[in-house]
């Protein structure tokens, strides 16, 4: 079993999500994350898809994945040549004994405050899994209220777009 | 043609597109849509969301709607047409209960590989996700058992819904599709805007073999010393009988056909060897499991031919030719996979292995034809007729093939009566045995040769149906009688749930747990076969079946349906019990074959 990240590009239609993610389900293959947006073409996006399957699997995943009409290409995304993000939003417990070090953590880890109240501070993060892990782990200490986090969402690195050839059939 | 009808041809000065600037209603542009694809006959059943529809379909000159009882038997009907016919078969439903009963039928279709668009009204749009009455969400219900589904909720998205619906149903791996519509879409005004063409980016079947796979097929083929033919039903969806039979009589190689694929090459031919299967002959199993190379055509290593698949064909390369890129490394791993509609492989296979023989490339296959025929020989399909003197069921199925002969269509229902069916009666052309394989379900044979026989009307139609399946679906013999659709049936009577009594029989101590359905003593299928409008016909010994059975030939005007009340003990041999290797083969009880150790 190996971590595969997936970009699938599908026509942008009512159901295209369902039909994926019950295809995961019936085929009994388990998704690790799912993020899905626009693209640079209208009326097309993206969904990146992460699964934790061995080879043989991961072919009949893309196999099955490709016999659905709305979608349109798929790309595995290798580790080594593509960027993949993860986007987390953590609120800690924010007196003001612990500010100063959290701060100093954001700092570190180059992410942001985007909201302060009285009782908490809000602190937004983006990065990979392994940044994102050890910024929780920084930031335990201080008290974490709650943490929502986003699937990843990957591009691969160089001058060659997935869509190149893909939408214009 | 019919009135008002237009054909598909391009009108330049539109852009391709045959527009018509009158406002017609959805329902009527369905109509038309139905019309421009040329379906001429949809099985279905109205109700309130569908009703609209069913206003303008009374006015089709071309297209005939036959009232069914059951949707069920609706969407079999239509899977049968299609199986029969090669074309796409229709049904139409209402929506929530009427779309759920069609459920089975597009589930089915998607396991055989059948060209099926089934027509569903949804309640309006405005009411979706209110849980309305009769409301049943039937794209999601039937997302996974489609080749893809509509939601329909714009009058104006019905001609293309129906254009991709017929061209998805019955292009690349055929199957189902839904287009579920909503109330308001079809009562609401449009104008009739005939797309030209299909726009489908994500879908592009690859139907042109890999050439240079080919000629490494060819090489393969030409060097085995033990190859088998492994034929499925894509070879009949496909239409590729005869390049199969070229292939054949060219390499001299032994064939083996699956449930489904039983016609695609004559089983009077010498090099077939028969059904390989759960129950499929020794010679066949054999030849598989002793082989040094699969040829396979659209087939799909399914468990029910394969058995313990770790142990299926061990010694054998394997060329995998399907249409379907998914199916092939699914259950087992491809020496030389090529993607490709069968029948253009094969049509490029012929040439590649003659000039693979004319350049003296050939092995020898006598020593493994010796195998094979000392195989046949020895264990060759049949059966022991019951000694208490009761009516063998293996041999009424048997007379059945030899008196109404390979020309004709026979369906099937599931079951032991479905597997002496396949075994015994002898097939020779394509499209002519319409069973449900993949899903088994009961009750398909009644409501299949109620399609096959509306789709071919001029070839004798029989259903060879067990006494559990008959009473799924038999209500579709009022259909028969009233539209005159003459098909016969042959009731495979042994009053129990057959298959199942054979698995408590050899694996739960005789232990009976509900498998006796007393039908020998009710219903009375005389008098229910009597009751529809079908002549009814009962045998009870041997030497009446001939009689029986040319009686039901002579009768063309009305359905026939034979009570052939048989011995219930009877059961399917050879069998390889579920799950086992294939290897473990019984040619009957505790009784085993050898393969003989041939070293490569």
């Amino acid at each position: 079993m190996a971590r595969h990240t997936l970009s699938v590009l599908v026509q942008d239609q009512p159901g295209v999500l369902a039909r994926i993610s019950a295809l995961f389900s019936r085929r009994a293959y388990n998704i690790e994350s799912l993020a899905v947006g626009p693209t640079e073409t209208p009326d097309v996006s993206r969904m990146t898809i992460v699964v934790d399957v061995d080879d043989q699997a991961l072919e009949q995943i893309t196999k099955q994945l490709n016999k659905l009409i709305n979608v349109l290409k798929i790309v595995e995304m290798d580790d080594s040549t593509a960027i993949g993000r993860e986007l987390m939003l953590i609120k800690m417990r924010g007196d003001d004994s612990h500010r100063a070090a959290i701060m100093q953590h954001v700092e570190v880890f180059r992410g942001r405050i985007v909201d302060v109240s009285g009782e908490a501070v809000t602190i937004e993060v983006t990065g990979s899994r392994d940044k994102l892990e050890a910024f929780v782990a920084a930031l335990a200490p201080y008290g974490i209220k709650e943490i929502v986090q986003s699937g990843v969402v990957a591009l691969a690195r160089g001058g060659r777009a997935i869509g190149d050839r893909a939408v214009r059939g | 043609m019919a009135q008002g009808r237009k054909t598909d041809v391009s009108d330049p000065h539109k852009e391709g597109k045959t527009v018509m600037s009158e406002k017609i209603t959805g329902a009527q542009s369905l109509v038309r849509s139905l019309e421009q694809v040329e379906a001429e006959v949809v099985f279905g059943i109205p109700g309130g969301a569908i009703l609209p529809a069913y206003d303008p379909l009374m006015d089709s000159k071309s297209v005939r709607h036959i009232l069914v009882r059951h949707e069920q038997g609706g969407g079999h009907a239509a899977q049968g047409y299609a199986a029969a016919t090669g074309r796409v078969g229709v049904c139409m439903a209402t929506s929530g209960p009427g779309a759920t009963n069609l459920v089975t039928p597009i589930a089915d279709a998607h396991m055989d590989s059948v060209p099926l668009v089934a027509i569903t009204g949804q309640v309006s749009s405005a009411a979706i996700g209110s849980d309305a009455f009769q409301e049943a969400d039937i794209r999601g219900i039937t997302m996974p058992i489609t080749k893809h589904n509509y939601l329909i909720t714009n009058a104006d998205d019905i001609p293309r819904a129906i254009k991709e619906a017929f061209h998805l149903a019955s292009t690349g791996r055929p199957g189902p599709v839904l287009v579920d519509i909503s109330k308001d879409a079809l009562q609401n005004e449009t104008t009739f805007d005939w797309p030209a063409f299909v726009d489908m980016p994500g879908y592009k079947p690859t139907t042109k073999p890999h050439a240079r796979q080919i000629k490494e097929a060819a090489r393969m083929i030409v060097e085995a010393k033990r190859p088998v033919l492994y034929v499925g039903g894509g070879v009949i969806r496909a239409g590729a009988n005869k390049e199969l039979r070229a292939l054949a009589d060219l390499t001299g190689i032994p064939v083996v056909t699956t449930l489904m694929a039983r016609g695609a090459f004559p089983d009077s031919h010498p090099q077939h060897m028969g059904m390989p299967g759960m129950h499929g002959s020794v010679g066949a199993v054999g030849a598989l499991q002793q082989s040094d190379l699969l040829i396979t055509l659209g087939a799909r290593f399914d468990d029910r031919v394969t058995g313990k698949l770790s142990s299926f064909a061990p010694r054998a390369s394997v060329i995998h030719i399907d249409i379907d890129p998914a199916e092939i490394g699914k259950n087992r791993v491809a020496d030389i996979p090529i993607v490709a509609d069968v029948r253009e492989a094969l049509i490029q296979l012929v040439p590649a292995v003659t000039a693979e023989f004319d350049a003296g490339n050939r092995a020898d296959l006598t020593p493994w034809w010796k195998t094979l025929n000392n195989l046949r020989e020895t264990y060759p399909v049949g059966y022991d007729l019951p000694t208490d003197g009761t009516l063998s069921p293996q041999l009424v199925i048997e007379r059945l093939g030899k008196i109404v002969g390979p020309d004709a269509i026979y369906t099937s229902g599931v079951g032991q009566h479905q597997m002496w069916a396949a075994q015994f009666i002898g097939y020779e052309n394509p499209n002519t045995w319409i069973n449900s394989g993949g899903l088994g379900t009961m009750g398909y044979a009644i409501p299949a040769a109620m399609g096959a026989k509306v789709g071919c009307p001029d070839k004798a139609v029989w259903a060879v149906d067990g006494d559990g399946c008959f009473q799924m679906t038999n209500q579709e013999l009022a259909t028969c009688t009233i539209n005159d659709i003459p098909i016969k049936v042959a009731l495979i009577n042994n009053s129990s749930l057959g298959m199942v009594r054979q698995w408590q029989t050899l694996f739960y101590n005789e232990r009976y747990s509900n498998t006796d359905l007393h039908s020998h003593s009710f219903p009375d299928f005389v008098k229910l076969a009597d009751a529809y409008g079908c002549l009814g016909l009962r045998v009870t010994e041997a030497d009446e079946i001939d009689k029986a059975i040319e009686k039901a030939m002579e009768t063309n005007d009305v359905p026939v349906v034979i009570d052939f009340r048989v011995h219930r003990d009877a059961m399917v041999w050879p069998m390889v019990a579920a799950g086992m290797s294939n290897d473990e083969i019984q040619f009957a009880r505790d009784l085993a074959p050898k393969w003989e150790r041939e070293e490569a």
